[in-house]
């Protein structure tokens, strides 16, 4: 039993039109960035919005926050990702369906959004531990100031909490990048669908999604030191040095 | 808005999707679960140990295992598992591994990476003067460890065990993409099948939804209970 390994491969053309299989696997390479990058945005934005309402003392805003986050975590994401690209199109009126579904890159759009919302859920959730991890002197400060619910957030609750939320920030950013092959059921062609393409053309699987495998690692690396390199930027002195995080489940 | 939708065709397939779908995905996540706790605990014991080598192996496996997407290492051992079957066995080709088997591996391999993180940081929560006290009474260090270390371990760490295992139940839905009917495939074939999308979709999403967040409650409220006020 031998496997025949050719490691060669990468340079030799692929049949899809890209070039060689290594420009195979860098376009696939773009596709994961874009997408995880543009979703990231949503999720932080999303996500921060929601994790502050759930910490507000108004009821129907936690409410309404709480929902949000149990709605997008307790569904697996890829039956979020069916449901918003089969079902959704036929739920809206038919020409905005019909419009949505002859979408080119539609594959892109539907990760994006699917991906960003529910990433959202799980920022929410670390900005909410955040702030409720300030001790709760610091809002009574701010409230006895003559500080307005907005400002107390503005000025004081969220820069602290922001900092004490990089390094769970850090490992959902990674969760992107790693979540965006999802997308590769609905035919989006990232990293991971590109190296299955390049296994199916070339029946060299092993090489493929090593290659694969080695670019999730030094995408882990650097998005892990960015952070780290973010993270001594913005820490205030005397503060917070080196937080040690608590284990959480997840991916 | 809602007419031409069948919504009985849920009823019509619900004992075939509970019966093949839901027991394959509830027994994948049974045993991935035991499997890889069992491996997990065992990865974690290497990650602590004062030998470089076993925690270097450790920490190899467990950093490439949470850099690397689910979906990617589905199909890592898809193509792997035959290979290793036919090396172990001293074939002269790649043996055949069926769907279930190689799912199996998959996930126990993959999650294993995740709960060594939790029983790491479980062991760690444990003051190291237990392990010496446990020398100094003459036990070994597989008796220190499985009498007096690991079952205080796991007893902190169940809640996030349990959560991570109710992450495990919704990402088996990913065997999907080597076409194995779990609960989700069932569910798709129907769909595809019957063309209800829309319906078979929603219902998936509903029943995934009930499950995960009844248990995720149970865990909350577990964890309310054993959850010591403060150190």
């Amino acid at each position: 039993m031998k496997y025949n390994w050719n490691w060669g491969i990468f340079w030799q053309l692929s049949p899809d039109g890209h070039g060689t299989y290594l420009d195979t696997l860098l376009a696939g390479l773009g596709w994961t960035l874009a997408t995880a990058l543009a979703a990231w945005l949503i999720a932080l934005a999303l996500g921060m919005v929601v994790g502050v309402i759930r910490t507000t003392p108004v009821n129907w805003m936690r409410r309404v926050g709480d929902a949000w986050v149990e709605v997008f975590r307790n569904v697996p994401l890829l039956v979020q990702m069916f449901i918003w690209f089969f079902v959704v199109p036929e739920l809206l009126p038919a020409s905005v369906g019909v419009w949505l579904k002859q979408l080119p890159r539609s594959a892109f759009y539907t990760a994006v959004v699917c991906l960003g919302l529910y990433t959202s859920a799980r920022v929410a959730e670390q900005v909410r531990a955040g702030i409720q991890s300030l001790a709760s002197g610091q809002r009574m400060a701010g409230v006895a100031l003559g500080l307005t619910l907005p400002q107390t957030y503005r000025y004081i609750l969220l820069p602290m909490a922001i900092r004490i939320v990089m390094p769970p920030l850090t490992s959902e950013f990674m969760n992107v990048i790693k979540n965006s092959a999802v997308a590769l059921t609905i035919g989006l062609v990232e990293l991971t669908a590109s190296a299955r393409s390049m296994q199916e053309f070339s029946f060299q699987v092993f090489e493929a999604f090593t290659a694969a495998t080695l670019i999730y690692m030094a995408l882990n690396l650097i998005v892990v030191r960015g952070m780290r390199w973010l993270e001594r930027r913005l820490a205030v002195p005397g503060l917070l040095g080196a937080a040690q995080a608590m284990p959480q489940a997840g991916h | 808005m809602l007419t031409g939708f069948d919504w009985d065709v849920i009823r019509r397939t619900a004992p075939y999707l509970f019966r093949e779908g839901m027991t394959f995905t509830l027994t994948l996540t049974a045993l991935a679960m035991a499997g890889g706790i069992v491996f997990g605990t065992l990865l974690a014991m290497m990650r602590l140990a004062s030998y470089r080598v076993l925690s270097g192996v450790a920490g190899a496996y467990v950093n490439v295992m949470r850099s690397t997407p689910l979906v990617l290492v589905i199909f890592w051992f898809y193509f792997l598992v035959p290979w290793i079957g036919g090396w172990l066995l001293g074939a002269s080709r790649p043996i055949q591994v069926g769907a279930f088997v190689s799912a199996l591996v998959t996930f126990m391999m993959f999650e294993a990476a995740y709960y060594c993180e939790i029983m790491r940081a479980g062991i760690q929560s444990i003051p190291r003067g237990q392990m010496w006290a446990g020398y100094a009474l003459g036990l070994s260090y597989w008796q220190t460890m499985g009498r007096i270390v690991l079952p205080q371990a796991f007893r902190n760490m169940i809640p996030v065990l349990l959560t991570q295992t109710i992450i495990l139940f919704q990402d088996t839905s990913l065997v999907y993409v080597i076409s194995i009917t779990d609960f989700l495939g069932a569910a798709s074939k129907i769909a595809q099948r019957d063309g209800r999308l829309v319906e078979m979709y929603l219902f998936v999403a509903v029943v995934y939804f009930t499950i995960s967040f009844g248990l995720s409650s149970l865990v909350k409220r577990l964890q309310a209970q054993i959850t010591v006020p403060s150190r």
